[in-house]
Order: C-alpha cells, then sequence, then structure tokens
C-alpha cells in the first residue's frame, strides 16, 4: 500500500509539472501589454522599460518559469503586479470560502444523488423511479447560472425578496457565514447530485442482478439489509470515481455562482485577475487549483481499496 | 409414385407488400424505442431551422431599437416582449439559436478532428510518444473545463472563432482519451495483423481498418459533446468572456447591463434561460439514445463533459 502511494504520487510529478508549465505560459498569451495597462493607469515606474525590470518581466520567459517554480518550492507564489500583495495572502483568505462553497456543494450533491439513486433502483420503472429520472434529466440540462438568476429573479418578483449579496466573514458570526453558502450551494450541487443520481441508479440495478445478492434475498434477509449492506458497497464504487471528476467540474461552477452571488472567493478572483492580466494571481489560482484536482483523483484511487477489498496495491 | 407430387406453379412476381423507406422506419423504431431521445431529436431539429433561417423567422433584426417599444411586456406584437434597449426579445432568441449552432457544430467538429488525430495516433503509435501525449493530456484534464477556457479565451481575446478554438482545445483532450481506447481494443483484432502481414503501409491500416471501427464512438462522443459545448458557451458569454454584445448569445443576454433591468423586465432573462435549457436538453436526449442504440458499452463516458 505504502509503495503504491509512493508510485502514484511519482506518477503525478510529471503531470503536475506540464500543468505548471501550462499555468505559467497560458496567461502570458494573453494579448495587451499589462505594463502598457499599468503605466497608463497607476504610472509605477519613469517609463515601459524601467517597469519592465522593476517586475522582472523583462528577462527571458524561460529564467522567470525556473524562476517561479523555485520560488513556489519554498513557499512563495509572488506578488499580485497589481496590489503588491502577496499572491499567497489573498490565496490563503479565499480559498476557504471555495473550499466551504465547494464541500457543501458536494454535500448536497451526494446527499440528493445517493439516496434517490438508490429508491430509483430498488422500484426500477416505479413512480419514484420516474420523477428522479425526469428531474435528473433537468438538472443535467439547466445550467447553475440560469438556476442562480430564475432563484434571484423570480421570488423578487413574487414578494419582492432578494437573497442578500453583502458577504458576512466568518469572525463577526459564524452562524450567518453558513447560512450565506446554502442557496449557492444547493444551485451548485444540483448538476453533480443529478449526475452522481444517475450513475447510483444504473449501477445498483447492474449489482441487483448478481448471484451473491439472489442468496442474500434467499437467505431470507431484509430487504434494508440487501440493498443497503450488499449490494450498495459495491455499486458505490464508480460513483466515488465519479465524485473525483465532481470536484473538477464543482470548481469550475464556483466561478459563475461566486460571481452572481458576489461571494469573494478564488472564482471571482480569477475572473478578476483575468480582466487585469495579473500573471502571478492567475498562476497562483490556476495552480492551487491544479494541484487541489490531482490530490482528489489520487485520494480516490486510495479510497478503492478501502472500498474494495478485492483491489489490493 | 413420383409422378403423383403435384407442384404448385410460383407467380413470376409475388405480390409485395408496402413498406415504408427504410430511413422512415429506422426513424420511426427509434421513436418507439426511445421516446425521449426522439424529443430531444424535434428540439435539435427546431433549433436547426430557426438557427438556418433565422433572418427569416425572426420578424425584427437583433440588434435594432425598436421606438417606443422599451421593455414591452409579451404581447401579440412582441410575444417575448422587448428589452432595455428595445429589442425584440423573440427576435433574438432566434439569432441566439445560429450562435449556439455555430459555436455548437463548428466547435466539436473541430474537436472531433483534433481528438481524433492525438487519440488514434498515441494508440497507433504507442511508446515514448504515447506516454509523453498521455501525459500531457492528464495535466491537460486535471484543469476545470471553466478555467481553461476562461483563461484561453482571455488570452486569445473575445470573438467567435477564438470561441471555438478555445472550447475545441478543451474538448479535445477528454474527448481522445476514449478515443485512444476505442482504437486501442481495434488493434487488438486479428484483421489489422492480417493487413499488416500482407503488407500494408501504417496510413492504410489507419485509414482503412482503424478509423471505421472507431467511427461510432466518435459520432457518440461528437454528439453529446454539442450539449456540453454549448452549455461552455453560454455560460462563457454569461462571464462576459464569449460571444461580445450586440450578438445575441442566449448566454450574453442573461448578464451584463440586462441583469439590473430583469426584475422589471423578467420576459428578458426567462425565454433566454429556457432557451439554453431547452437546447442542452435536446442535444443530451438525443446523445444519451443514440449512445445506447449504437453503443451500449459507452454507457458513462464522459464526453465533453469535465
Amino acid at each position: 500500500m505504502r509503495r503504491y502511494v509512493l508510485r502514484r504520487l511519482l506518477v503525478a510529478v510529471p503531470s503536475l509539472l506540464i500543468a505548471s508549465l501550462i499555468v505559467f505560459t497560458l496567461p502570458r498569451l494573453i494579448p495587451g501589454d499589462v505594463v502598457q495597462l499599468m503605466l497608463e493607469e497607476k504610472a509605477y515606474g519613469k517609463d515601459l522599460e524601467d517597469l519592465r525590470a522593476k517586475l522582472g518581466l523583462n528577462r527571458p520567459i524561460l529564467v522567470q518559469y525556473v524562476d517561479w517554480l523555485g520560488a513556489i518550492v519554498h513557499g512563495s507564489f509572488g506578488e499580485s503586479l497589481w496590489t503588491r500583495q502577496p499572491v499567497l495572502v489573498e490565496l490563503t483568505r479565499r480559498l476557504p470560502v471555495t473550499a466551504v462553497l465547494g464541500v457543501m456543494a458536494l454535500g448536497v450533491a451526494i446527499l440528493i444523488g445517493i439516496p434517490v439513486g438508490v429508491l430509483a433502483a430498488v422500484r426500477p420503472d416505479g413512480v419514484l423511479d420516474f420523477f428522479a429520472r425526469s428531474a435528473a434529466i433537468l438538472g443535467l440540462s439547466i445550467p447553475a447560472f440560469v438556476t442562480a438568476i430564475l432563484v434571484t429573479l423570480l421570488p423578487a418578483i413574487w414578494w419582492g425578496w432578494t437573497p442578500r449579496t453583502r458577504f458576512v466573514e466568518f469572525s463577526t458570526a459564524p452562524g450567518a457565514y453558513v447560512l450565506q453558502f446554502i442557496l449557492p450551494a444547493i444551485i451548485l450541487g444540483i448538476a453533480s447530485g443529478a449526475g452522481i443520481m444517475r450513475l447510483t441508479r444504473g449501477m445498483l440495478l447492474e449489482v441487483l442482478r448478481h448471484d451473491y445478492v439472489r442468496t442474500a434475498w434467499a437467505k431470507g434477509l431484509r430487504e434494508r439489509v440487501v440493498v443497503l449492506k450488499h449490494a450498495l458497497k459495491n455499486a458505490v464504487i464508480p460513483v466515488v470515481t465519479v465524485l473525483g471528476l465532481q470536484v473538477a467540474s464543482i470548481a469550475g461552477g464556483a466561478v459563475i455562482i461566486e460571481w452572481i452571488f458576489g461571494i469573494p472567493g478564488m472564482g471571482q478572483f480569477l475572473v478578476d485577475a483575468i480582466v487585469q492580466r495579473d500573471y502571478p494571481v492567475i498562476q497562483g489560482i490556476n495552480l492551487v487549483i491544479v494541484v487541489i484536482i490531482v490530490l482528489t483523483n489520487l485520494a480516490v484511487d486510495l479510497v478503492y481499496g478501502v472500498l474494495d477489498p478485492r483491489i489490493r496495491y | 409414385m413420383a409422378n403423383s407430387v403435384q407442384t404448385l406453379p410460383v407467380p413470376e412476381t409475388l405480390p409485395r407488400a408496402w413498406r415504408l423507406p427504410a430511413l422512415v422506419t429506422l426513424v420511426l423504431r427509434f421513436v418507439r424505442r426511445k421516446p425521449l431521445g426522439a424529443i430531444g431529436g424535434g428540439i435539435v431539429l427546431v433549433l436547426l431551422v430557426l438557427a438556418l433561417f433565422a433572418d427569416r423567422i425572426a420578424p425584427h433584426p437583433y440588434d435594432v431599437s425598436i421606438r417606443g417599444a422599451r421593455m414591452k411586456p409579451p404581447s401579440v406584437q412582441f410575444w417575448m416582449g422587448t428589452d432595455n434597449l428595445s429589442r425584440d426579445v423573440w427576435s433574438r432568441v432566434v439569432y441566439g439559436a445560429r450562435i449556439s449552432v455555430t459555436v455548437g457544430f463548428a466547435t466539436v467538429a473541430v474537436a472531433t478532428v483534433m481528438a481524433t488525430a492525438i487519440g488514434v495516433s498515441s494508440a497507433y503509435l504507442g511508446g515514448v510518444y504515447d506516454m509523453v501525449i498521455q501525459r500531457v493530456v492528464d495535466a491537460w484534464m486535471s484543469f476545470p473545463a471553466l478555467v481553461v477556457v476562461l483563461s484561453l479565451m482571455a488570452a486569445l481575446g473575445p470573438g467567435l472563432t477564438n470561441l471555438i478554438l478555445a472550447l475545441s482545445i478543451l474538448g479535445a483532450a477528454s474527448a481522445s482519451r476514449v478515443i485512444r481506447g476505442a482504437t486501442l481494443s481495434v488493434m487488438e483484432n486479428a484483421y489489422v495483423e492480417a493487413a499488416r502481414a500482407l503488407g500494408a503501409g501504417h496510413l492504410r491500416i489507419v485509414m482503412l481498418y482503424v478509423l471505421p471501427n472507431v467511427i461510432t464512438t466518435i459520432l457518440i462522443l461528437a454528439t453529446i459533446g454539442l450539449g456540453t459545448v454549448i452549455l461552455a458557451e453560454s455560460g462563457l458569454s454569461f462571464l462576459g468572456f464569449g460571444i461580445p454584445p450586440p450578438y445575441p448569445s442566449w448566454g450574453g443576454m442573461l448578464s451584463g447591463s440586462g441583469r439590473s433591468f430583469m426584475y422589471y423586465a423578467p420576459w428578458m432573462a426567462l425565454f433566454p434561460a429556457a432557451a439554453i435549457s431547452l437546447a442542452v436538453f435536446g442535444f443530451n436526449m438525443l446523445g444519451d439514445a443514440l449512445r445506447d442504440v449504437l453503443d451500449p458499452r459507452l454507457r458513462g463516458a464522459a464526453g465533453l463533459r469535465g
């Protein structure tokens, strides 16, 4: 097991290196010169060349990349070109916000997806199954930002109620802090929940046909035990894989949801940074997101071993 | 005895039962077996008609303000109402279909060609090339879709061509993985080995033996990809990184200056929102049904979603 973890970590290294190169070069392709923009707006330096030298942008790209990578290994993400704030400080403030939103969304997805999937699979083609499947199709087809707009728009028209858009810090009111995430998290989690529900249903239907399940029935076990204890455990393994993929799609969806609800997380940070061509910030955010996703996939692989003792490393 | 056997005269031409043309039978069978898929197909058809004949169907141009018709509710004259710049919402929704269809089909075409080239070559050549390519695909796939496209769009600048390019680069990576898998399994077949033994060149093997056998996979990936691309396009336009305004993208109609007016003129938001959802629903249903009919093994393949 330990050897497997080590090997998996080693395989992840080249992927992460390539990803870091992509992360580094991508924002540099943005047309328009950040230096020009800054000189016009803020007049930091005497002229273009002076400012470029100050920001270290006049050196060859490869040198900049190696420097950047070296700094990251030492725990420094550089500083924002605009605010001169260390990127790491801003990241540590914003990452928890997006993490709370993402974890809650994932929770919503699992809480909807797995139970409804199980209920639908137990009575296939029943009334509940029909409604669950129709709802899942709707959930997959309506994009999160459309749901978000409808959720903010319709109550406003009908009852004059609008969701609060002012963000509450955790330190001022912990209760309100958590509460303000509920609506965005539900919206963000619906699409993932629909996917998980469909997969759970499909997998469980397949597992329920196995011989060992028939044996369990024949032993006279109750339905609850057969389905939840015997069948579900095997059905849920592919669902765990998809959970890993859902983390990526939730991270992407968070960008739009944060933007709509005015949540100061990584997504909003990214959009702002892209508009301002703030290279170090874009690189920092993308790198953090990629590392999280690579680690999630690693964790998913390891969870297999726990769920399915037949898999041995 | 032999002489007593009576033979019935066979008529020269048997009266042949009248049959529907083969294509119609095929479509009818599809409708019966996959009703939801057929509904999806219907929606897609309507979408295509709207997109093709937008200039005939739309009663007004998409960017012309109609005098004295600012934020009018739906009525007989403007049956989806008008927006804050006095433009007819129905006309804009119709032209929006053109954007969605153009972006959808162009992106999927480009992405499919790229994915096929990458996937088939990676599986066929194998070795170091395969390993390097797959590590790059790994890295590429570990970015959240929206984050990649946002960064790409920022790099390329807004606009139709750039949007198509960015979305197809994104879609190509994950689709190439599936195509690589399909190619690998096709290459296990004895007929590929036989062709090689007969002296067929690499190009001949790929074109005549490999590609025809992975084409179903490619087609299914493309259909499922269409819905995802339309979704992504509307999301990007919503954030302001897609099709620049005056041109009416459904996502764009929900964002920007319009958002503050929606509380007074909700029809400005409701109709484009419904259009996006219906279009994505249509492509998803059609894609799912096609996959079930053509290749049940692909169930659960992610397509361009991610």
